[in-house]
């Protein structure tokens, strides 16, 4: 047993030290002046941020708790308890499969637009002409404002619609309701979403691979490696952390989709997610109490993957101050 | 691909030679063919967009959307959009909200920041983990609860709302000043210090001005954040005369929504502001999202 528990412990103390010896110059000569800031100076400069933190962040979720366990309409004065009722009728209601049946639509979507980025990543990280260019253009969705790029694909989508005309071109008539038929809604909303954010996994995984120092491709060059080589040899190892992490917000980003499909559709023709689902019980059907166990139950989700991602990669933080 | 390399180096390396510099050639076709397919991905449903925006109601009724429109002068619809469809109100708003949520937002950042970096103090773990724990609450999910805050706090339906939300929540900008601060040498404190400056004056005149670096990051990462958010004024800015850029050009969806060319218009007028900062500020926009997203 104490063998087992060893290792992290070691682990631990490793990256403190780590931590320490980053800062240590200053500590090293300054350990007076240090003293002299006194006790209260560190705490007059975290007031209002600390507050800040406290009033929206814990809080909220303080009470997310207590309300989870209520039956509260937003705006009576009584709160009934009632237990975990809520967390009750959230897993027997047959609406709740359906809602997290939409999110495997995201994380497909998420999915594909990991391996996209990656591919046009790696084509960048080549010498290619115009790389600036198809850099920018590949990205820019990303900065674009969601409700336009909601307004975007509706048009884009609609019947008569730009899909529709560039399906007449190639000669396909007979085209589905993108939008309006249940069984297509979600492919075209997660397509949405892999349009939208693709161009940041596509600029993080570039920025990964072009920080390896060129002189390893010079060196792979003399020893004869094909561009594949390259890839499985040099750029994937030096963005393994960088994937996982995507990796781990793509499934995350899937169970919480929300903007793009709360602006396009509004959850209706059954392209409801398991946010909308939460927001409008909250604020359309005023069941505060059972909104958020709804709420309480992605934010145990959410910290389960993130704990994994931890798990898996637990090198991420110490990498990153470095 | 390993039976070209031993080829290669054996028998026949003229041949071999042909073969990879024939297979090289494809290699570039489909990655040119590849790129220009991302990038007519990504702009065709802009440029159909643009296109329509230009068109007079009948052209949009009797035309494909890819057929150009007839007069590329015609800016009635922008005029529409601004004046009728709440734009201006919407750009007015959005600027104060972004104006000072995201001062406020580099004055708590980077006092929180110097605190934990410069100080060491008891709890001081405590806190950090506090601000660590935080990123990884999913902020659409706990409105139902922070909405309860702001109305306690009487801020519903005003701009303060909004502004408040922004300003309190930016952990990723606590942490691009932690780690810039940890690059300024901790004895420009104490030479100042020495010559009789306090912590406040130290905060202000030296490690203020250093960062400017990272705040010009979070000033980037935070404009185009505040800009581009929806859920939140929308939530709790539902009157007409608080509409920032997002809610007022999600409104235009009702009254007209039969107008797909006025829709057009204020889509273009949201989309150029950003597009030009873009194109006057890329550099700083990808190292800030690179420094932003892996925290």
């Amino acid at each position: 047993m104490t063998q087992i528990a060893s290792p992290p412990e070691v682990a631990a103390t490793v990256t403190s030290d780590g931590r320490r010896r980053g800062t240590r110059p200053g500590a090293a000569s300054g350990g007076r002046a240090r003293r002299r800031g006194g006790r209260v100076t560190p705490w007059l400069f975290l007031a209002v941020p600390l507050a800040l933190l406290l009033l929206l962040t814990y809080v909220p979720v303080a009470n997310l708790l207590w309300y989870s366990v209520t039956d509260w309409d937003g705006l009576s004065p009584v709160k009934e308890f009632v237990g975990l009722e809520n967390f009750v009728e959230i897993f027997t209601r047959p609406e709740v499969f359906q809602v997290f049946f939409v999110s495997l639509f995201y994380l497909a979507g998420a999915i594909a637009q990991l391996v996209l980025a990656l591919y046009f990543a790696t084509l960048l990280s080549f010498r290619t002409r115009f790389s600036n260019l198809f850099k920018g253009i590949i990205f820019f969705p990303y900065l674009i404002n969601g409700v336009a790029i909601g307004l975007v694909f509706l048009y884009f989508f609609r019947p008569g619609g730009t899909l529709d005309a560039l399906a007449a071109l190639v000669g396909v008539q007979d085209t589905p309701q993108w939008l309006g038929d249940p069984s297509v809604v979600n492919t075209s909303l997660a397509a949405t979403s892999v349009w939208r954010y693709m161009g940041l996994n596509f600029v993080l995984f570039l920025g990964a691979i072009q920080s390896v120092p060129a002189e390893q491709y010079e060196a792979a060059d003399l020893d004869g490696a094909t561009s594949w080589h390259k890839f499985r040899y040099i750029i994937v190892p030096s963005i393994r952390r960088i994937l996982g992490l995507s990796f781990i917000l793509a499934i995350a980003g899937a169970l919480s989709a929300f903007e793009m499909p709360y602006i396009m559709t509004g959850g209706a023709n059954g392209s409801e997610t398991f946010v909308i689902q939460t927001v409008d019980t909250a604020f359309r059907f005023s069941k505060v109490g059972l909104a958020s166990a709804m709420a309480v139950v992605l934010l145990v989700i959410v910290l389960v993957i993130t704990g994994v991602q931890r798990l898996l990669f637990p090198d991420e933080k110490k990498e990153d101050v470095s | 691909m390993t039976a070209t390399t031993t080829a290669r180096t054996t028998a026949a390396p003229r041949a071999s030679l042909a073969r990879s510099r024939a297979l090289a050639r494809t290699g570039t076709i489909v990655k040119y063919l590849s790129l220009v397919l991302a990038c007519l991905a990504a702009l065709v449903p802009l440029v159909t967009i643009v296109v329509l925006a230009f068109k007079t109601d009948d052209e949009y009724r009797t035309t494909t959307p890819l057929t150009p429109p007839g007069s590329w002068l015609n800016l009635d619809n922008f005029v529409t959009a601004f004046t009728r469809g709440g734009m201006l109100t919407g750009f007015v708003n959005t600027g104060i909200i972004l104006v000072v949520s995201v001062v406020g937002t580099i004055l708590i950042g980077t006092m929180a920041a110097y605190a934990i970096d410069r100080f060491r103090f008891r709890g001081r773990k405590l806190v950090l983990g506090g601000f660590l724990l935080a990123t990884l609450v999913p902020s659409v999910t706990t409105q139902v609860a922070t909405f309860q805050v702001i109305s306690a706090l009487e801020l519903f339906n005003t701009r303060g709302a909004a502004i408040l939300l922004f300003m309190g929540t930016d952990i990723v900008a606590i942490y691009i000043f932690l780690q810039f601060m940890q690059s300024i040498p901790v004895s420009l404190d104490e030479a100042a210090m020495l010559d009789g400056a306090n912590r406040f004056t130290v905060y202000w005149r030296i490690v203020l001005p250093l960062l400017k670096p990272a705040i010009a990051t979070v000033v980037i990462i935070k404009g185009i954040a505040v800009y581009n958010e929806f859920y939140i004024p929308f939530l709790y800015m539902p009157s007409q005369d608080l509409g920032v850029v997002s809610t007022s050009l999600f409104r235009f969806m009702g009254p007209f929504g039969a107008q797909w060319e006025v829709i057009a218009a204020g889509t273009l007028l949201v989309i150029v502001p950003t597009l030009v900062a873009f194109l006057f500020l890329q550099r700083y926009i990808y190292n800030g999202l690179t420094a932003g997203a892996t925290k």
